[in-house]
């Protein structure tokens, strides 16, 4: 990690070592990784990145960990899809979907946990721990099997079967928390403070967040070296679209694009959503707020990023926006109808907000916009509920002929 | 009987490195003032200059964040158990 010079301070400017730890001890500020990015810009250009792998750590200059040392099990450098049957149902030419539910365990988790797994070993953890709605418990497991560490997830015990499955496949221990997400947080920040475990999301949190400032770069490098005009990021502790931002300023500043003015527009679910109520009563203040909402990978009450997320709101002149709960299968529906992509409830979130900022005349049609879509389908499928309607035949012509002309009639 | 705090890591260089303080019941303002005295410092890394907790700071009461219940007026009882836990953890 030779562009790495220290942990710093977002809200007081103390400076830290590179060490496991998350909050200032003078304010409990943020700590985020500061580079030179005057020996980044010396060390990069489009055709080096370009000639790197087809995964996020082509990026790797823009990384805390060293390239060598990392646990990769060929995370990012996903589908950027130009939705143009989406797009003409919604009024856009130029939509793309940013495809991020085809990583290793099937979201965008995987590229912050890639970069966290690789420091943790650096660190010398030998335990891997995470608190989760579901996505990252999986990508946790996964990483931590690849690298050889122990690894223990803990979530809310009301978690999708699928989330929870996918993740104790790997081999993790298991622990179900009673209460919500919040809660289990809270019990982990503290467990944290207790045993020698990298907690990717909590002492680990300064080298996870930055992984996913690659989804910025792979939106802007699959653009032909553009930013959007508009992202729609989906929003739970807001840390990803404040790195989705991060990640195309540090492109812009470096002179890897030109002329940066994409605005970032946060969706969240209507039955969570206290970033969003603070940007519509204008607050710099994010009240916390008990969710009850279908998307549980959004499910975050307690927004830790809200405050930056509202600053990012601000300073792009992004909307953000709420998807009505009962849209939200019909978002999900929709872009498995038009595109081919069966998301997860987050996704279904983002398209059913995409469709409401068009409708109040935030995204015109010829602007480019990317719709992020971070977690796979098949993750939440309890969440469709039972839709299906098959047509029963037995398996011959004429009974087949009578039921299809029956189903086509109804 | 007085209450318990847990004291976070980030705060432990204020305590010596003790990781829980007792303190008497009240509000969670006394709670804070008594922890004050017993280490000063203490206050200033988590109430910004109004007294009124640090954006960055969240306060349990058995569990229960504080601004779901009174803020700094919420009570303390004896045996409870407070929390401080930086904020800056969890989700995405």
């Amino acid at each position: 990690m030779p562009h790495v010079k220290c942990l710093r301070c977002r809200e007081c400017g103390s400076e830290y070592p590179i060490e496991p730890l998350n909050a200032c001890e003078f304010c409990f500020g943020p700590l985020e990784v500061e580079y030179d990015y005057e020996s980044i810009s010396k060390a990069v250009s489009r055709e080096s990145i370009a000639a790197g792998p087809n995964t996020m750590w082509r990026y790797h200059d823009f990384l805390p960990v060293d390239r060598e040392l990392a646990i990769d099990i060929s995370t990012g450098f996903t589908p950027l899809i130009h939705a143009k049957n989406l797009g003409s149902q919604l009024g856009l030419d130029k939509l793309y979907i940013k495809n991020d539910s085809v990583n290793p365990t099937y979201s965008f988790k995987d590229r912050p946990v890639s970069v966290t797994t690789t420091k943790a070993l650096e660190f010398e953890f030998e335990v891997l721990a995470c608190v989760s709605t579901g996505n990252l418990m999986g990508s946790v497991a996964a990483h931590g099997a690849k690298a050889g560490m122990k690894t223990m997830v803990f979530y809310p015990a009301d978690l999708e079967q699928g989330k929870i499955q996918g993740a104790a496949v790997y081999g993790p221990t298991m622990v179900a928390v009673t209460g919500n997400y919040d809660h289990a947080n809270r019990f982990c920040s503290e467990l944290a403070d207790n045993h020698r475990w990298a907690f990717v999301n909590i002492n680990m949190r300064p080298f996870y967040a930055e992984g996913s400032k690659t989804l910025g770069y792979e939106v802007a490098e699959q653009l032909g070296w553009k930013a959007p005009d508009h992202c729609v990021v989906p929003g739970a502790s807001g840390e990803l679209h404040t790195k989705i931002w991060k990640g195309l300023q540090e492109f812009n500043d470096i002179g890897l694009i030109e002329n940066l003015k994409t605005k970032m527009h946060l969706a969240q679910p209507e039955g969570c959503s206290p970033i969003v109520g603070a940007f519509e009563t204008g607050s710099d203040h994010v009240t916390p707020v008990r969710p009850e909402t279908l998307a549980k990978s959004l499910a975050i009450g307690n927004p830790a990023a809200g405050p930056y997320s509202l600053e990012v709101l601000k300073e792009t002149d992004g909307t953000g926006v709420y998807a009505e709960e009962n849209t939200i299968i019909d978002g999900i529906k929709l872009l498995a109808e038009t595109e081919g992509i069966f998301t997860e409830t987050a996704g279904g979130v983002v398209i059913s907000s995409l469709k409401k900022l068009v409708e109040q005349g935030k995204i015109k049609r010829d602007e480019v916009t990317v719709a992020y879509v971070t977690g796979n389908g098949l993750k939440t499928m309890e969440a469709m509920g039972d839709f299906v309607e098959p047509i029963q035949t037995t398996p011959d012509y004429e009974t087949f002929q009578t039921a299809l002309a029956a189903a086509q009639k109804s | 009987m007085s209450a318990i705090v847990r004291i976070p890591t980030p705060l432990r260089k204020v305590t010596n490195g003790e990781d829980k303080a007792s303190v008497d019941a009240g509000t969670m303002a006394e709670v804070v003032k008594s922890l004050e005295v017993q280490f000063p410092g203490l206050k200033a890394r988590i109430c910004d200059d109004d007294g009124e907790l640090r954006s960055f700071v969240n306060v349990y009461i058995n569990g229960e964040d504080v601004r779901f219940l009174n803020g700094m007026n919420s009570s303390v009882s004896s045996g409870d158990e407070v929390s401080i836990v930086p904020a800056v953890a969890g989700g995405f």
